[in-house]
């Protein structure tokens, strides 16, 4: 009964966004306010059925209800309370209904929180935003129904797939589709500004809340998913270029690009056209994520649905809403007027090098992540495109771009000094010199590239500071008046010195974990001692567990340095019957530096190649893999501050009150006329 | 001209979204080997030590319809196909021609004592050099070589009998005809 009530809700749900994206926007043309009134009733009777819909279906998984399809395939009575819940959305169709959740959800905040918007303008955002519900939803509820019923219904399910048993990944999807679908809303507006055909600062600063929102916690998802591949594949990596993984990487990069563009077009009425495109091309990124991933044109380790089918209807939903967006755009967009102008040596400036450089490290990842699918449609050849490419192109983009960003906040609107920002900058840079030398006298020439690596991350987390420094005038007015300025900063300022702060981590982390990292592969047996970085790994042995729903084969590894413990690492195999599936479960101990990293394998695995293939002795060896990996948490601890950041600039108070701030006024209290 | 630019977005997606189109048709899951419909490469490999059968080289591809099949001891799936290709040598009187990948020759060797051997001649591939020409990247894989010693069809992993009903045998079928 349940399930066929979650099943009409979806439908109600359906019928009511369709009412929601035509109704209002005739409202809007003939200015008739009881129909703009229908967006916003509207968006929260859809948000309030497709979460009735949501509701129906975990209760489905809580309860074990194995009559329906979707439980009976990603569930068990077996499996802990945790992975019930997140088995919701731990399969295609769960996941297309929390992604039209967090599409609803954004829409009826929009019809809240949207109280200071001209009445046309909110009728014509949430219009838009039912546009997309009506797709996403048409495409649950004709291709992927998650309420379908199996007749006989089996005792008992069929299991989460092992490698999402993992809290890490029960919250990496709701984060990152809040992330990929908050940007709905950016796109939204977009597509509202053009059909109203105006831009301005108004407007700008109406959609900022938005973007930072669905910023910091793309920010977050992305994240979680590093950090869940970093300690559940067992690879000692956390970032491995892989379709998936750039799938939300590209709208994270126009994001950013748009977060900044934005601020120009709301401080300086500039840039305008260029905003309106990156709003839509951020939310177009999400949506070609959303179908290389559900449609299965690319093969990858984490894609989970293979369905053409699927795939078909995903691509007619892009070229509908891309297409028709790119194409309302042609029309419209040459008609924004260009606002102030600028010289190339300005906070402008800063910014438009910023979006360049932003859009073009996007559009380098979108040609590596999707030239295997265009050679394939080209030649039939079938080529997969790693690491090394996206190394190669990615950090060369990155670079400047750092380096950039240090002087943008100190340079002023409309003509800057950089002169005067580098004379400013003299502390940041002395620190970065500091950190080349220190580098090369501690780990010799050979690490001279780590060495300019740690130097970009004193700089830029250096830069923010002396950023930070400058607008309170420490040092240079008596202490208090410092502290008071402190206090009166806004909070977006705030945000960006956090966020900028933030990035300097976590490129310390990137930098070092993957120039210093130690590994040592070898077979031990138990009482064997292996040397690394100064720790002594004792191999303890291994020993077999039952777990709820696997069986594990878990090694213990005491780790010592000069003598004393250090800590007691678990590394374990868990064999999952009902999947028939092995996951690895890495132990991890770190010490806020540095993370000590144990993985355990099969038996004489690595003797295998023209060894015995079956392992004979009980006390034979254990495959074991030891990593020091050096500052690896800072890149996570780096991208909290950052998505932090975005979270204090939201906070700011021009986002809750309605009158805009003049920008010469705002230009007038930075330290840098 | 201006405009112009402004339509620049949209034609490059139309042109992104016909890539996709025509992605959907493809299967990515399906790996062509470089070397199909290319004659196969020169090699010559020792015979295996203990299995009594001749050693193989390009030489002996180039008569009649066969099967290639890279195997190898420790490979699981391996002991998994080889009742197939058992019954396969057995009774469709098809030649199959062995190569023992990356493996000692006494436990390959073993291995065929263990579970039967199908081969009319092995090749041992102890260093996996050859394995390489071959464009070999996982064990088992099973070649179909034509009468003119040109590579036909790549298997990747195990052989199913279903595989063995809808795609090998017919086009062995066809091949010898």
């Amino acid at each position: 009964m349940i399930p066929e009530i979650g099943h009409y809700a979806l439908v109600l749900a359906l019928a009511v966004a369709l009412v929601q994206a035509s109704l209002p926007l005739i409202g809007a043309s003939r200015n008739d306010a009881s129909l703009m009134e229908v967006a916003r009733s509207g968006a929260l009777a859809q948000f309030g059925f497709v979460a009735l819909a949501f509701a129906c279906l975990t209760q489905a998984y809580i309860v074990g209800d194995f009559s329906v399809r979707n439980v009976a395939e990603n569930s068990n009575s077996a499996i802990p309370f945790l992975y019930k819940v997140s088995g919701v959305w731990g399969n295609h169709e769960g996941s297309m209904l929390l992604w039209v959740l967090i599409l609803a959800l954004f829409g009826a905040a929009v019809a809240a929180f949207g109280r200071n918007l001209p009445p046309p303008l909110r009728a014509r955002v949430l219009a838009v935003q039912a546009m997309t519900g009506v797709a996403f939803l048409a495409f649950i509820v004709f291709t992927s129904n998650p309420f379908e019923r199996l007749n006989p219904a089996p005792l008992d399910g069929r299991d989460l797939n092992p490698l999402l048993q993992d809290p890490g990944l029960a919250f990496h999807p709701p984060f990152l589709y809040l992330g990929y679908v908050g940007l709905s809303t950016t796109f939204s507006f977009a597509v509202a500004a053009l059909i109203e055909g105006r831009v301005d600062p108004a407007w700008a600063r109406w959609v900022r809340p938005w973007t930072l929102g669905a910023w910091a916690t793309l920010t977050l998802g992305i994240a979680l998913g590093s950090w869940w591949a970093y300690y559940e594949l067992g690879w000692g990596g956390w970032w491995f270029w892989d379709p998936v993984e750039n799938a939300s990487f590209m709208p994270w990069l126009v994001a950013t690009a748009l977060l900044h563009s934005a601020i120009v077009a709301e401080k300086r009425d500039a840039l305008k056209s260029w905003t309106i495109l990156l709003a839509i091309l951020a939310f177009a990124l999400s949506l070609i994520g959303t179908f290389l991933v559900r449609s299965g044109v690319l093969t990858s380790v984490h894609a989970f649905a293979v369905d053409p089918a699927r795939g078909s209807f995903i691509l007619v939903i892009l070229v509908l809403a891309i297409g028709g967006s790119l194409a309302l755009y042609a029309w419209r967009a040459p008609s924004l007027r260009p606002g102030g102008i600028f010289a190339p040596v300005s906070r402008e400036g800063a910014m438009v090098l910023n979006n360049l450089l932003l859009a073009t490290a996007a559009a380098t990842v979108f040609l590596g992540t999707l030239y295997p699918l265009f050679l394939d449609a080209v030649s039939g050849a079938k080529v997969s495109v790693g690491p090394p490419f996206f190394n190669a192109t990615f950090v060369p983009l990155m670079v400047p771009l750092v380096v950039a960003m240090v002087f943008g906040p100190l340079l002023a609107w409309k003509r800057g000094n950089l002169k005067a920002a580098t004379a400013r900058l003299w502390v940041a840079l002395a620190a970065s010199v500091i950190a080349i030398v220190g580098v090369l006298v501690v780990y010799g020439v050979s690490s001279v590239l780590a060495a300019f690596g740690m130097a970009l991350a004193v700089w830029c987390a250096g830069g923010s500071l002396v950023e930070l420094a400058e607008r309170i005038r420490l040092f240079r007015v008596p202490p208090a008046d410092s502290l008071q300025r402190l206090a009166g900063l806004p909070r977006s300022a705030w945000g960006m010195t956090i966020a900028h702060f933030g990035l300097g981590v976590f490129i310390a982390g990137a930098v070092a974990s993957s120039a210093w990292q130690v590994e040592k592969v070898q077979i031990v047996q138990p009482g064997d001692k292996v040397e690394l970085a100064g720790y002594t790994f004792l191999f303890k042995g291994a020993v077999e567990e039952r777990g709820p729903n696997y069986i594990a084969r878990r090694g213990t590894f005491e780790v010592t340095k000069d003598g004393k413990p250090v800590a007691t690492l678990h590394p374990a195999k868990r064999f999952f019957p009902v999947q028939r599936t092995t996951t690895t479960e890495a132990a991890i101990h770190t010490l806020w530096i540095a993370d000590l990293y144990a993985v355990i394998g099969d038996p004489q695995e690595s003797q295998q190649v023209g060894g015995p293939a079956l392992p004979t002795d009980p006390n034979a060896g254990w495959a074991a893999r030891l990593y020091y990996n050096p500052l690896i948490p800072w890149i996570w601890i780096g991208t909290i501050i950052m998505a932090l950041g975005g979270a204090v600039s939201l906070t700011d108070r021009r986002h809750r009150v309605g009158a805009p701030v003049p920008a010469q006024a705002r230009a007038a209290a930075s330290p840098a006329e | 001209m201006r405009r112009l630019l402004y339509l620049l977005p949209l034609a490059a997606f139309t042109a992104i979204a016909l890539w996709f189109a025509i992605g959907l048709t493809r299967d990515p899951s399906r790996v062509p080997s470089a070397l199909l419909d290319r004659p196969v490469p020169e090699f010559a490999l020792p015979a295996l030590a203990g299995a009594g059968v001749a050693a193989l080289s390009s030489g002996d591809l180039r008569s009649k319809v066969a099967l290639v099949n890279v195997f190898a001891s420790w490979c699981v799936p391996c002991r998994v196909e080889h009742p197939i290709l058992m019954r396969l040598a057995r009774e469709s009187g098809l030649t199959l021609y062995g190569i023992s990948y990356k493996d000692k020759a006494e436990d390959s060797a073993r291995f065929l004592r263990e579970l039967g051997n199908p081969y009319a001649a092995i090749g041992h591939d102890e260093s996996g050099r050859v394995g390489i020409e071959w464009g070999v990247y996982g064990v088992p894989e099973t070649f179909v070589i034509d009468r003119t010693g040109h590579i036909r069809h790549k298997h990747v992993g195990p052989i199913s009998p279903k595989d063995l009903q809808e795609t090998i045998l017919p086009l062995i079928a066809s091949l010898s005809r």
